[in-house]
């Protein structure tokens, strides 16, 4: 597929995309101010599958390994940081479960990365399966295996907003609307990271080459802690704001399962990708759900995602914005 | 006729004492024998060139100094410190930088970024001052940019500055490569077949930065060389090595006369 051909496909999906969030409201069954709740609420929860899926592009990105313990990851910081919350107060929480995340990436990379270095990247996205089993293993084995709620001190009470606009106004959930605040700083707070440090600069750099860049000085297991730790602030940020809507309990890993799909539709090595890629699909299946759910019998929102993945994964394998492989014969 | 003669500003560079010395390097991988007991030395400031036919283990050797390889015997001492292994980056932080036979560039980087990676063990400050460009980060950053500007200029690459390397013609990523092992400040500057694949203009290019990057900054150079004809006008003294061992060693022109040296090039009759 050439350059051209592949512009147009990014364009027509996206019209396709606007389209389809739009029709609703084109053919009338949708009265506004509920179509704008179902706009909102979807983009919302994107912004969580997004954040699940930066977790998995930094990791993939620093040493080319699709990380399946991402989802275990996520559990294991909010199961940390809820049990530690008991003794302590939420700030001193947060740092001692920082320095568990940060000591997971150490062990990781000393008994697993290190010893299968140079292996093939299907050895080592088996060897992060084992990683995900062990994790969620031993966090239930420390932490226990119960349902905790995490409370942060996050409003529950939805607000609701443009009253004077709309009859009614819209109702939009204001725990959502923190949650999504905070992903944005976090994105905003590693976009610095990356572009404007030495540090940031290394990691790009052994993100394109391995080779070139420890000739250069860049010692790659060091590299690849601070990329695992990092991979664990964000789990934790994901932990904290799944946890206090959903509860810390078991299901929470399976979360990462939708961050595939979302990585998948932005390219496993673009940071935006994975943003936009998440809100795509959280909108995506929102509003088909709402608007399509009548028709097709519910229950899209289980499966949207993982079509729309297969779509792409036939039309166009790297993505949205994916680096494109061009191997020389 | 030798470049070295005919340019006056050379007279000035001064051959000091051995910098890098390689004793006894053996090296196998399974029962394939890329050096054995190969030894030279390398003088501070010269050019030394290793040559030699396809396979001979001219790459290996200079994986073996810059630490990718290990050696299954044989020491190399490096500035005195005397060594059998050894890590890539370490080699790095000794002074050591390199230039690589197929590219190995940043390529989602701009040249700007690759040559700022290149410094990267230059960089002190602290990585959340650095995040902010406040106090000492931000006139460490001005003066490691300021640093890699002089390289950009010297090697003629101001219209690129911002591109992505991956987007440049071959000649120039070879230059951007030159340019990020420049940018670290080396003491020893290891290039792997630093002008394969090039046109004349572009090789004459390439030996002029060479050769001012040995004159102007007095980095000592270690070269892989296929053109013998770049070798021979470049170098102040050869290694040629043949299946793994060394078979001659000297000035340009002691090596060209050397007959084992012709007989590994050209073959010998049977």
């Amino acid at each position: 597929m050439n350059a051209a051909t592949s512009r147009n496909l990014t364009i027509a999906f996206f019209v396709l995309l606007t389209f389809g969030a739009l029709a609703p409201m084109a053919f009338g069954s949708a009265r506004f101010p509920q179509w704008l709740e179902v706009v909102i609420g979807g983009l919302m929860s994107g912004v969580l599958y997004a954040l699940v899926a930066i977790g998995l592009v930094l990791i993939f990105k620093a040493s080319g390994v699709f990380n399946f313990a991402q989802g275990a990851m996520v559990l294991f910081a909010a199961l940390t940081l809820v049990r530690v919350m008991e003794k302590l107060p939420f700030a001193l929480a947060l740092v001692v479960t920082l320095a568990a995340m940060v000591a997971l990436a150490w062990l990781v990379e000393r008994l697993v990365l290190r010893p299968l270095v140079n292996q093939e990247p299907i050895v080592l996205f088996m060897a992060t399966l084992g990683v995900a089993y062990f994790i969620d293993g031993f966090g239930q084995l420390v932490w226990g295996s119960d349902i905790y709620t995490l409370d942060i001190g996050m409003p529950k009470e939805p607000k609701i907003l443009l009253e004077g606009t709309f009859e009614g106004g819209i109702l939009v959930s204001t725990e959502d609307v923190i949650a999504a605040v905070m992903a944005g700083l976090l994105v905003a707070v590693l976009a610095l990271f990356f572009q404007k440090t030495g540090t940031g600069r290394a990691l790009r750099a052994v993100a394109d080459d391995h080779q070139a860049a420890q000739s250069i000085g860049i010692p790659l297991n060091r590299i690849w802690v601070i990329v695992w730790s990092v991979a664990g602030l964000v789990a934790l940020v994901s932990g904290v704001i799944w946890g206090s809507k959903l509860g810390v309990q078991f299901s929470l890993q399976l979360i990462a399962l939708k961050a595939l799909p979302v990585v998948i539709l932005g390219g496993f090595t673009s940071m935006p990708g994975a943003i936009i890629g998440g809100l795509i699909i959280g909108l995506g299946e929102k509003v088909s759900e709402v608007y399509l759910g009548p028709y097709l019998g519910g229950g899209i929102e289980n499966w949207f995602a993982y079509v729309l993945a297969l779509i792409f994964l036939l039309f166009r394998p790297e993505g949205l914005f994916g680096e494109r492989h061009i191997d020389r014969v | 006729m030798n470049l070295r003669d005919a340019e006056p500003a050379t007279v000035a560079r001064r051959v000091g004492d051995v910098i890098l010395a390689v004793e006894g390097v053996s090296l196998a991988f399974g029962g394939v024998k890329a050096l054995t007991d190969v030894s030279f030395d390398v003088r501070e400031h010269e050019v030394r060139a290793i040559i030699g036919p396809n396979g001979a283990g001219k790459s290996s050797m200079l994986n073996v100094i810059n630490g990718v390889y290990r050696p299954q015997a044989g020491q190399i001492t490096y500035r005195g410190t005397k060594r059998s292994a050894m890590e890539p980056h370490i080699a790095a932080r000794a002074g050591i930088a390199r230039t690589f036979q197929s590219l190995a560039l940043f390529k989602g980087m701009s040249v700007l970024d690759n040559m700022l990676a290149g410094r990267t063990l230059l960089m002190k400050s602290n990585i959340f001052l650095q995040a902010l460009r406040i106090g000492p980060a931000l006139a460490e950053e001005t003066e490691h940019r300021k640093r890699v500007e002089d390289i950009i200029d010297f090697l003629e690459i101001q219209h690129v500055r911002k591109t992505p390397v991956g987007r440049l013609p071959y000649g120039l990523q070879k230059r951007v490569d030159l340019g990020r092992a420049l940018a670290a400040e080396p003491k020893v500057l290891l290039l792997d077949e630093p002008m394969a694949g090039m046109n004349v203009e572009e090789k004459q290019d390439m030996c002029r930065f060479i050769l001012d990057v040995n004159d102007e900054f007095g980095t000592t150079i270690v070269l892989i060389e296929h053109d013998m004809g770049v070798v021979m006008d470049l170098s102040d003294r050869v290694v040629v090595l043949d299946y793994g061992r060394k078979i001659a060693d000297g000035t340009p022109d002691e090596v060209r006369a050397n007959q084992a040296v012709i007989d590994a090039y050209l073959g010998v009759k049977h």
